[in-house]
């Protein structure tokens, strides 16, 4: 008796919060009665888990303001402090650290995922268009926060990024000034990129990251066969014949997903919490001094393949504008997908060898870029000055501007090479 | 798709490979997990470089952490009547240091972590006599630097003999200190190992944690697996 009671209460409950707030109708729309396509598979992991790390930065990045000091004369004591004095704050500063790079590894596979399944065609358009804008201002927060340990590696990659700046035409020189506040990186830089950092950008990001979802739920998931699950709908329910409900079946199917994630990440936290200095680099732990250049300066892994295309491109009348204007092209260039792609199929698995062979060239291109972008350009040593057309030339830059040109020609060559690829049928459902 | 997935990974390990640049350097024997060595090094490090570098990140009774009591640790490595809980910081006047020495001596809190264990262990063992020098000493590791060889009465004086011929240049020990050449190594390596644990201190211990943390979540996994499987037997 008394237990129908309590659930006549807890409806009475809902009912009334439901007369004045959506609360059942978004938790059916969004989650219980969210059809999603039967047959995804590991690639589909990464959407869930870029959340994941957005709440795990959000949620560690709060207690880590707690006890650090925007100011460039305490920051870097105040980093220490956190490793040392802190409660658990060694453990928080290194899920903030390693959860920075795995984000970037989450969206890195998310964006691969929409790249082999074509999850930015029609009618998705849109949903990717917030991703990319998610990608960017995610670089931007990486940036920005990357300033405030106030290490060596902080100060001067801030310093050598906002150079960049200096060199578009006729605005440049003030565009710097205005983003450093000051003629140099200094305590001005650090305060309002603390604010950038924790405020600014993440409202930013949130927002993004909720008109990425809403776009998502509109249009629906695509899927491994990038067909339309919503064609072949029941007459009766109207529920698509290949969707399940998001909820309970892809919410238990990612905590898997979310086991397998926390069990690599804390090994990196607990273990290998600098990763061979991809994650945190050696000259990070040198407070920053504005007087001592290190030798040689390299932006965090996420950052490299663009960063080795800043340097491949040759300066063009003695100004570095061009490599300026291509690197902020390598980014963008995700953004035109959904119109460059011509192919009558989305997914790879019905696309010919053609895409498959541009694709692959450009993935090779981004890691080798990747590489390239985290030693100095001299790496692996200079040509022959005999050598035709390269003689004297350093090999890593050659190679660099060699896989540069794959890069963008595997988006600027899209409508071409799509369209005339063969493709095979596509099923009218989907495949297990 | 699985042969695909390993064939990124596998363009992903030269990612992963070290650069290596500038001089060989010796391979530091450390073992984090010796208190006998980490408190000998401890030892090391407050009488010799504790007095123009500071480690003011690093407070006295963290070498607890390392099998010291706090009566231990006033009563043999604080000689200037600091509190326990204190740092580890000079009366070194900046300023003076930059105009005796040239440079600065850096607080060496996290120098391990700038540095690398086998960076310190090569630096430390490659001071060599020098005439050109202020000081009258140069390294082979970092070339004129600024720090005198302040274990020189310990190890003794090396020169650095050049062969001409093959341009190969070798440290040759033209005086011997108070310890033998092998003693000298491992007293350095006690020191670079007490630097590398104060660089993190909370490290090995929370090694520990880390394997219950991973043995948690592999039951975490194993559960959250079967969960998985028991919902989806009816989807086909």
């Amino acid at each position: 008796m008394a237990n129908n009671k309590l659930q006549q209460a807890a409806t009475n409950l809902l009912g009334w919060v439901d007369e004045r707030f959506p609360l059942t109708s978004n938790v059916k729309a969004h989650l219980t009665e969210y059809y999603a396509p039967k047959n995804f598979n590991f690639w589909y992991f990464f959407g869930s888990l870029a959340l994941l790390v957005l709440v795990l930065q959000i949620l560690t990045g709060i207690f880590l303001t707690m006890n650090y000091k925007p100011d460039a004369s305490l920051a870097f004591a105040s980093v220490e402090y956190i490793m040392r004095d802190v409660s658990w704050g060694r453990l928080i500063r290194y899920m903030h650290s390693t959860g920075a790079s795995m984000f970037f590894v989450v969206v890195y596979l998310h964006m691969f995922r929409g790249l082999i399944y074509g999850s930015y065609r029609t009618p998705r358009e849109l949903i990717w268009l917030f991703g990319v804008g998610i990608f960017l201002v995610l670089m931007g927060e990486a940036f920005f926060g990357y300033l405030l340990p106030w290490g060596q590696m902080s100060y001067w990659g801030a310093q050598v990024i906002i150079n960049l700046f200096t060199s578009i035409p006729f605005i440049g020189p003030d565009i710097s000034l205005w983003l450093r506040g000051d003629y140099t990186v200094s305590d001005a830089t650090l305060n309002r990129f603390f604010a950038f950092h924790v405020i600014a950008l993440p409202l930013v990001l949130l927002g993004l990251v909720v008109a990425h979802l809403i776009a998502l739920h509109e249009a629906g998931s695509n899927n491994p066969d990038g067909v339309e699950i919503k064609k072949h709908k029941d007459p009766k329910t109207k529920i698509p014949l290949d969707g399940i409900p998001f909820h309970p079946y892809y919410t238990v199917k990612d905590l898997v997903g979310v086991s397998v994630f926390l069990i690599v990440f804390s090994a990196i936290i607990f273990f290998a919490p600098e990763m061979g200095g991809y994650f945190l680099e050696a000259n990070n732990f040198i407070p920053a001094d504005p007087l001592k250049t290190p030798p040689h300066i390299a932006p965090v892994w996420y950052f490299t393949p663009y960063y080795s295309i800043l340097r491949a491109v040759p300066p063009i009348l003695n100004s570095q504008f061009p490599g300026v204007a291509a690197m902020g092209l390598s980014v963008v260039s995700f953004a035109f997908l959904p119109w460059l792609d011509r192919s009558p199929v989305k997914s790879i698995r019905y696309r010919g060898t053609l895409y498959k062979k541009w694709l692959a060239a450009f993935v090779v291109s981004f890691l080798i870029l990747g590489y390239l972008g985290t030693e100095p350009s001299n790496v692996w040593g200079q040509f022959s000055p005999e050598t035709w057309i390269v003689g004297g030339a350093d090999r890593a830059t050659v190679v660099a501007r060699v896989f540069s040109l794959v890069y963008f020609s595997f988006f600027a060559l899209m409508p071409w090479y799509t369209k005339k690829d063969k493709t095979k049928p596509v099923p009218e459902r989907v495949t297990a | 798709m699985k042969t695909k997935i390993l064939l990124v990974l596998a363009l992903l390990l030269p990612l992963m490979a070290i650069a290596n640049e500038g001089v060989e350097l010796d391979h530091a024997p450390i073992d984090p997990s010796n208190q006998a060595s980490l408190q000998r090094g401890a030892k090391v490090f407050v009488n010799y470089c504790l007095n123009c570098h500071s480690a003011a990140y690093m407070r006295y009774n963290r070498l607890q952490d390392i099998g010291l009591t706090d009566a231990q640790i006033k009563s043999n490595l604080m000689f200037a009547g600091e509190k326990v809980g204190d740092t580890m910081t000079v009366t070194i006047q900046k300023a003076d240091a930059k105009a005796w020495f040239g440079a600065t001596p850096p607080d060496l809190s996290v120098e391990a972590r700038a540095r690398g264990a086998d960076w310190l262990y090569s630096y430390l063992r490659g001071f060599y006599r020098d005439d050109t020098r202020p000081t009258g000493w140069n390294n082979v590791v970092y070339d004129k630097v600024a720090m005198p060889h302040v274990l020189w009465s310990l190890q003794g004086e090396q020169v650095l003999k050049i062969d001409e011929k093959t341009e190969s240049h070798q440290l040759v020990l033209a005086k011997q200190g108070s310890m033998t050449p092998a003693e000298y190594d491992e007293t350095i390596a006690d020191l670079v190992n007490y630097l590398v644990f104060m660089a993190e201190p909370f490290k090995e211990r929370d090694k520990n944690l880390g394997l219950l943390v991973l043995a948690f979540l592999g039951l975490l996994f194993v559960l959250t697996y079967y969960l998985k499987k028991e919902f989806w037997k009816d989807i086909h």
